[in-house]
């Protein structure tokens, strides 16, 4: 008992001593992720099968603002930069950042260091929703005329989060990894499900391999309006209730105590983040363990507080996804892509493992 | 202040408090007493509104509890729990400035107002010197030092403590309940604390309010309520109370 309470007050001391270390004035942090994505888009935008130089990319950057930048360039060179590239890495950011903040509004909530839109079962359960409103015909099967998909995602979304709280109920309480398991099982069914609708509909492997796996392969500016205004609604209800966010990881007691409506906050935050997961997902398919590495990571430096860690977690959210998606178009040597999905349950796959094996230290869970 | 009328309330697998009356008048110090699952705690989690009212009925100022906002809760009452769990690595400011919460609008920042608020709390619970440090680096003892400074930067008329002081060396306690007593004394603060140690009770608080298996069993001022007989009836365990000449306040001996 004694030896253990030493090793806790340990770990906090150290976590005090590497916060006292990384602390940089959270603007400069700041400034510093904004100029890094903007670095990172740009260094991507010349990665890709069609050789374009640096100097035509960044000329064509700025040829929205100065036409005359983009005088002399190739039309299909300007097609490829600005509606295939920058648009996939806007899709990228968007994606990005809207499952980090999800995780990290899961992760709080709930109370539980293991939760994230993925392991939740949420993103699976939109990537569902979307699958049988295109089965149904609800959206057509053309791929452009997608406006329904992220409600449909998002039905499937908030249908799946309930059945993971259902099931991960044990005696009325909720279990951290109870949670989980509720979460992959759930997960699991529904891509079964996802996989059987897409053979009934006689869809090719690939887009079974898009639902489950993720990916941003083809996508366009038109996909990146769609999801744009539903991350925004859902992420404004999130950073509006960041306050109220540091409260309830106290517990319900306590939050109830310092004046928090607790279920009434609680609600409208998990479906905030299920709306953003939904969105999301509607355009890349299961993108997993990005909500699950972010905030962690942020907290790690920045602290629990929400008000900053939200923000940032936000920024570094989208900087994953584009590093993870520039991965996945560019690192088969034949050119071939693979989904993104992959490459984040790589990176992502080991860092829940370690969670797992000390999340009793990590965070009193 | 507080009026509680034949209260009855519990947990869906068990009823805890059987009709419990009683009043309580602004500055009051009242100490609730009595045995392992009499229904202290849950008489205070009644109070504030977090086990729900089966029947009877709660009410502050004369406003039912269940008609209070949460918020309108939080700037009646604060309380301190036995153990109050901190999970995320929150720095011991941010969790005193939680406290704060129910004063604030949204979108507002921490105002200077907030800010001296919180100094008072650490200088009143003597916690400044671990202000910067995480919650989870610091003692049992202290954390609930901590709590108490967050409840009282809550501002509440009235304040509920739960055992409180039972993570603390007696040098702790004696310290903490001397700065509740000047609080009671100078500001009027209303001060409901659960306790198990007797003693202590009988050294601060003015009145007791002993519980038996979900029952009110005695209720009065400290000097006539604390005799052997209702100590012997609600402990069922032998006792002098003997009277201290020096601090003129009662001590119960127990007989082993």
């Amino acid at each position: 008992m004694n030896a253990d309470r030493g090793e806790k007050k340990d770990t906090g001391r150290i976590l005090s001593s590497w916060r006292g270390l990384l602390h940089i004035p959270t603007a400069l942090l700041f400034a510093f992720l904004i100029l890094s994505i903007i670095l990172v888009a740009f260094a991507t935008s010349g990665i890709g099968p069609f050789e374009i130089p640096y100097e035509t990319v960044m000329r064509l950057w700025i040829s929205p603002v100065v036409p005359a930048y983009a005088e002399g360039v190739d039309e299909t060179v300007r097609y490829i930069v600005l509606h295939v590239r920058l648009a996939r890495v806007c899709l990228a950011l968007v994606v990005g950042s809207a499952l980090a903040l999800a995780g990290a509004v899961y992760q709080g909530v709930l109370l539980n260091p293991l939760a994230d839109p993925f392991t939740l079962g949420v993103s699976t359960g939109a990537a569902f929703g979307a699958s049988l409103a295109i089965l149904m015909g609800l959206t057509g099967l053309n791929f452009l005329n997608v406006g329904g998909l992220p409600l449909a995602a998002f039905a499937g979304a908030l249908l799946a989060l309930y059945l993971v709280y259902l099931l991960g109920r044990v005696d009325g309480r909720i279990h951290t990894t109870t949670l989980i398991l509720a979460g992959i099982i759930v997960s699991t069914f529904l891509s079964a499900w996802i996989s059987l609708l897409k053979s009934l509909n006689e869809d090719s492997i690939s887009t079974i391999v898009f639902w489950i796996m993720g990916s941003l392969a083809g996508k366009s500016w038109v996909h990146v309006g769609l999801v744009i205004p539903y991350v925004l609604l859902g992420g404004a209800v999130i950073l509006m209730f960041a306050r109220e966010l540091d409260i309830l990881t106290l517990g319900d007691v306590q939050a109830q105590q310092l004046g928090v409506n607790v279920q009434q906050v609680r609600l409208c935050l998990l479906v905030a983040a299920s709306l953003v997961t939904a969105a999301a997902v509607a355009v890349s398919g299961v993108i997993g363990f990005v909500g699950l590495v972010v905030p962690h990571l942020v907290r790690l430096v920045l602290g629990p507080n929400h008000r900053r860690l939200l923000p940032a977690v936000i920024l570094c959210g989208a900087l994953l996804v584009l590093i993870a998606d520039t991965l996945a178009r560019s690192i088969l040597p034949s050119g071939e892509e693979i989904p993104v999905g992959v490459v984040t349950a790589i990176l992502g796959g080991p860092f829940f493992c370690f969670l797992l094996l000390h999340r009793k230290k990590y965070l009193q869970l | 202040m507080i009026q509680v009328r034949n209260l009855h309330c519990g947990y869906p697998e068990r009823r805890v408090l059987h009709g419990v009356s009683f009043a309580v008048s602004p500055g009051e110090f009242l100490g609730i007493l009595g045995p392992n699952g009499s229904g202290k705690t849950t008489l205070l989690l009644a109070l504030s509104g977090i086990v729900p009212i089966a029947s009877g009925e709660v009410a502050f100022n004369g406003k039912a509890l269940a008609s209070l906002k949460p918020r309108e809760r939080a700037l009646t009452m604060a309380a301190v729990a036995q153990d109050s769990q901190v999970r995320f690595p929150f720095s011991c400011r941010e969790i005193v400035r939680m406290g704060r919460y129910p004063h604030q609008k949204r979108f507002q920042g921490d105002s200077v107002e907030d800010e001296r608020v919180v100094e008072k709390a650490f200088h009143i619970t003597d916690t400044g010197e671990f202000a910067e440090r995480l919650i989870m680096s610091i003692s049992g003892g202290e954390k609930q030092r901590v709590v108490m400074a967050r409840a009282l930067a809550q501002e509440t008329p009235i304040l509920l403590l739960d055992e409180a002081t039972s993570a603390m060396d007696i040098n702790r306690k004696l310290q903490i309940f001397r700065v509740l007593e000047a609080l009671n004394r100078e500001q009027n603060l209303t001060i409901l604390t659960v306790l198990h140690d007797v003693n202590l009770a009988a050294l601060f608080c003015r009145r007791l309010i002993f519980l038996k298996e979900g029952l009110l069993v005695a209720d009065g001022p400290t000097d006539e309520v604390l005799t052997s007989q209702v100590v012997q009836e609600v402990y069922d365990t032998e006792v002098l109370v003997q009277d201290v000449a020096r601090t003129g306040k009662k001590q119960v001996v127990f007989i082993p």
